[in-house]
């Protein structure tokens, strides 16, 4: 896999937002920089889509927020997972595991 | 759950507005800071990663609509900008604004009004438990019928009910009812009501529950008819007893026997027939007590019942109607009148039963009304299209006007969605106030339309309350004209390239066709349209003028019917005709009586009898049909008919003199070859069945007998001097000069110095014509209406049109004069214009008139729907009130200065 920053896959990224919450809560940037690192530059995520997904998953109930000090002792908006939200990753994970595996199967049927 | 947290968040949005905005300022500059501090990180400076920060993050405004976005309120957001917005530019154009509300209120409330009246009568069910369960069983192709017809709707006889009550299987409850009118005066002068006869079952199977008291029961409706008693309406409870809870157990006189009330029927309840509501309901059993010796109801040949019932579960229609089919030889068997001859007899036994839906109740007001309503409606929607090709003509102008606002806010990034939205919500503002206006003015009119049908014998009830049909109506109407006059304007205002539209500064010398062409096309269509509703309009008045004119034979001016009841006298059968004789002299003898008749049909009040005839003609025997009247000498002077031939009846003419007859014209040349019928005979059937010689001693003019419309009937008149068994009542028509007030007031006195006990009843001959003209008043009002609201609305929009025009070229025209063209044909070039588009329009018009007009051809007397007059009348003024629109704006166009024009750059 070359580094080259990708598009990400459709409806891809909420659950990406929800996975990098799992452990800790986090402020905007730091979730879109985690993204970018773990996906070693792959994804790499603008605030003119995080911004509306954050409002989106927070209306859906799988997000909560709230105004924290971060450690350069700024405000900022934290978000954190849900026990909806946490149910909600668990399906998804499990849902993109087995289609990844299907779509697997089919590219190597084929070759 | 998660729908309740949307909703939340949605109005957090919404109320805490600033908060929310300000939280997401906040977050954003922190989401900038933070990647501003991380890129310092990196070795930039802090200029260069503050910038690279903000290019990262793209428009901040821009993510920021984006997350606006996310929720539904933003779209609620935008509307309601929108439609402040469009408040505004409407403040700014109040003539406009009005102009186009007001004509949008009458043509929806004009719709919405005939609808309400058709929902009513038509439509609505009835409103008791389950409607559509309920039925009506009549004989399913009775082509004529003999024997004594007594209420509006004489379906069956009550031996026939009984019959169907006892053999059929498909109803699980059955009743009869049939409506009469009642006297319910102790005596002196009537004071009618509208009464039910009801079978026992009638309220029970409607599922009806009393409002006081209780209702009829079948205890109630026995073959012994031991109590009287009588239900109320809630309306007559209200209206005669003041509301009063001590009503039960009151004495009601109807026709002066005592009844016991016993209960009030529900507020909404007025019964099956819808179109009017009944005062008292009594049973069945009480009919020979009121009706004495005119008693149907163990008469095999009185017509009188209507007979309806409730289908058992899992019965169709179609299946009840078989079952009374296959019973039906039986029960005419049973039932078949004894004294009927071979041939009606055998007509009789042919009747077969049919069983029909009737969740809408009954009605003869549908037969009436129901086309004539739905033309209207049409006509209606005429207009309101005019109404809206109007206003989309304006909003195509003022779209024109703002071209350059819409290219200009496209150029910045608006999205043609959204300019169509914005332009929408004008409209919608538009139709919104319209529509609540319309709404209002429909509920007057629907009022003054039904008080328009409505008269004071013949009251019509009609429910008029609010439901979701008529308020899916108006939101229909209103949604459709909203589109067709916001949706095109603004799709056409928003077809522009906005490089193109800011480029030309100025207006150009000639504007472009196909941006004119739609209004052209609106103009001709509007045209075309009201010139329908014209020759609508001129057709109904002029068939209402000729039915004002026409010959009936008699006079109709100045004559009173008045009507005697001597029941409570008690005369002997043999004393009647003398009394009645010496009533009509003390009637002569008033003051101001020109002449008074005794009449056994009044003409035009809807009443009339017909019976066969023989004639002898050389040697064969005519058969035929005649109209019959029994009538005293004076007759004929008091309507002004003109006797012809021979001579009126006199004193002569008596019970034991030869019978005699006065034959009308049409009876003449049907049955006599047109020879002077004086002296010939001719034969009538007696109540025993033998023929009976008449001979004919005067011939009069022809005369209406039912309504202006019919062409006239063969008739005989009969002295009733001669009449064998005279009734218990008379009527009298007067002629008199003297006001009806003091004419009324005199007769009261009279008959009250011959008999205290004569019920009297008194009524102006003009009310039957009134009646018999309701219809065809009503349709030529409205038509008229619709008319000339059309041609106004299209006469507006030319000359919209053509000033538009005169506008738009007004560089062009001093163009021209600067080339030497003079006023003449700087106004011929307009006038053109304005000339095409009115005949393109007539042409039309003319065409779509011919095809339509005939949906109006049975409601039109003595003229067709292709009356050359019509046509004419209609193009002529139509032409007129558009020459007049062009000429203004093209006289204008003519006088312009050609360097005023020219500098008007």
């Amino acid at each position: 896999m070359t580094d080259k920053p990708t598009g990400l896959v459709q409806g891809t990224l909420d659950m990406l937002i929800l996975k990098t919450l799992e452990l800790e809560a986090m402020h905007g940037y730091g979730i879109a920089m985690r993204i970018e690192q773990i996906s070693k530059g792959v994804f790499q995520v603008n605030p003119g889509s995080l911004f509306p997904a954050f409002r989106r998953l927070e209306r859906a109930g799988w997000l909560k927020s709230e105004w924290r000090d971060t450690e350069n002792n700024r405000r900022a908006k934290y978000y954190m997972l849900t026990a909806l939200g946490r149910k909600q990753l668990k399906g998804e994970t499990r849902e993109w595991a087995r289609q990844a595996a299907a779509i697997a199967r089919i590219l190597k049927a084929e070759s | 759950m998660s729908l309740l947290r949307n909703l939340a968040g949605g109005l957090r949005g919404l109320f805490r507005k600033a908060q929310v905005e300000r939280e997401m300022d906040e977050e954003l500059r922190g989401y900038l800071d933070a990647s501003a501090n991380e890129k310092m990180r990196r070795g930039m400076s802090r200029q260069e990663a503050e910038r690279a920060a903000r290019i990262e993050m793209g428009g901040e405004e821009n993510v920021k609509e984006q997350v606006r976005a996310v929720g539904w309120e933003s779209l609620l957001e935008t509307l309601w900008q929108d439609l402040k917005f469009g408040l505004r530019l409407l403040r700014f154009n109040p003539a406009f604004a009005a102009a186009a509300i007001l004509s949008l209120a009458l043509g929806i409330g004009a719709n919405t009004a005939i609808f309400q009246l058709l929902n009513a009568i038509r439509l609505r069910t009835l409103p008791v438990k389950n409607p559509q369960e309920l039925a009506e069983v009549r004989i399913a192709e009775r082509n004529g019928a003999t024997g004594s017809f007594v209420t509006r709707y004489p379906n069956l006889t009550n031996p026939q009910w009984e019959q169907i009550r006892a053999q059929q299987q498909g109803f699980s409850g059955m009743f009869a009812w049939g409506p009469a009118g009642f006297n319910i005066s102790p005596g002196g002068e009537v004071h009618s009501v509208q009464g039910l006869w009801v079978s026992g079952e009638f309220f029970n199977v409607l599922g009806i529950q009393p409002e006081r008291g209780r209702l009829l029961s079948s205890m109630d409706d026995l073959p012994a008819c031991g109590s009287h008693p009588v239900v109320i309406s809630h309306s007559f409870w209200q209206r005669e007893f003041g509301g009063d809870e001590a009503v039960l157990g009151r004495k009601l006189t109807i026709e002066k026997h005592p009844f016991e009330v016993i209960g009030v029927a529900p507020a909404n309840f007025y019964g099956v027939e819808v179109g009017r509501n009944f005062d008292i309901a009594i049973p069945l059993c009480v009919e020979p007590l009121i009706r004495s010796e005119f008693s149907v109801l163990n008469r095999r040949d009185g017509w009188w019942l209507t007979v309806m019932g409730r289908l058992k579960p899992g019965w169709k229609i179609e299946q009840a109607s078989a079952q009374l089919r296959a019973i039906s030889p039986g029960i005419f068997e049973a039932t078949l009148p004894t004294e009927f001859d071979p041939g009606d007899a055998k007509h009789f036994l042919g009747y077969k039963l049919g069983v029909f839906p009737a969740d809408t109740g009954i009605s003869n007001l549908r037969e009436t009304y129901e086309n004539p309503l739905w033309l209207l409606l049409g006509l209606g929607a005429l207009v309101l299209l005019i109404a809206a090709s109007n206003l989309a003509n304006l909003m195509l102008a003022r779209a024109s006007a703002r071209e350059r606002e819409m290219g200009m806010r496209m150029a910045v990034g608006a999205t043609r969605g959204r300019l169509i939205r914005q332009l929408l919500a004008e409209s919608l503002l538009l139709g919104l106030a319209g529509a609540l206006l319309g709404a209002q003015l429909a509920h007057v009119l629907t009022r003054l339309l039904v008080a328009s049908i409505s008269t004071q014998s013949d009251p019509l009830f009609v429910d008029l309350a609010m439901d979701w049909r008529i308020l899916g109506f108006t939101a229909g109407i209103t949604v459709l004209t909203c589109v067709l006059f916001g949706l095109t304007p603004a799709l056409r205002a928003t077809q522009v390239s906005p490089g193109a539209v800011l480029k030309s500064s100025g207006r150009s010398a000639t504007s472009g066709r196909t941006r004119f062409g739609l209004r052209r096309v609106l103009v001709v269509s509007q045209i075309a349209m009201s010139l329908m509703l014209l020759v609508g309009a001129i057709l109904f008045s002029r068939s209402l003028q000729k039915l004002a004119k026409v010959d009936a034979g008699l006079t109709q001016e100045g004559v009173l019917e008045v009507d005697l009841d001597l029941t409570a006298l008690r005369l002997p059968a043999e004393r009647r005709a003398e009394f009645k004789r010496f009533v009509l002299q003390q009637f002569r003898a008033i003051p101001g009586v020109a002449s008074a008749a005794e009449a056994g049909i009044v003409p035009l009040s809807g009443n009339g009898q017909n019976r066969q005839v023989l004639v002898n003609k050389a040697r064969e025997v005519i058969e035929g049909r005649s109209e019959m009247n029994e009538i005293s000498p004076m007759y004929f002077a008091t309507w002004h008919t003109p006797i012809l031939a021979g001579r009126d009846f006199d004193d002569r003419d008596t019970l034991t003199s030869p019978k005699v007859a006065i034959v009308n014209e049409t009876f003449a040349r049907k049955y006599l070859a047109g020879t002077n019928p004086v002296g010939a005979t001719f034969h009538l059937k007696s109540e025993n069945g033998e023929p009976r010689p008449f001979q004919i001693v005067g011939l009069v003019k022809d005369a209406k007998i039912y309504d202006l419309r019919e062409e006239f009937l063969p008739t005989m008149y009969i002295p009733v001097a001669q009449k064998e068994h005279p009734e218990q009542s008379e009527t009298i028509v007067i002629r008199s000069q003297a006001s009806l007030f003091s004419l009324i007031s005199a007769l009261k006195s009279t008959v009250q110095q011959i008999n205290r006990e004569i019920d009297m009843d008194f009524i102006p001959f003009d009310r039957f014509v009134e009646v018999s003209l309701l219809r065809d008043r009503l349709m030529a009002r409205l038509s008229g209406f619709f008319g000339i609201l059309a041609a106004l609305l299209a006469t507006v929009g030319l000359y919209g049109v053509i000033t538009y025009m005169v506008e738009r070229r007004t560089s062009e025209i001093g163009i021209r004069m600067a080339l030497g063209a003079d006023r003449q044909s700087i106004l011929q070039v307009v006038l053109r214009e304005a000339s095409i588009l009115l005949g393109l329009g007539l042409l039309i018009g003319t065409a779509l008139s011919l095809a339509g007009s005939r949906a109006a051809a049975t409601m039109l007397f003595g003229l067709k729907p292709t009356d050359l007059v019509t046509y004419v009348l209609a193009v002529v003024s139509l032409s007129a009130a558009a020459a007049l629109a062009s000429f203004l704006p093209a006289r204008r166009a003519a006088r312009l200065d050609p360097m005023v024009a020219l500098r008007n750059e």
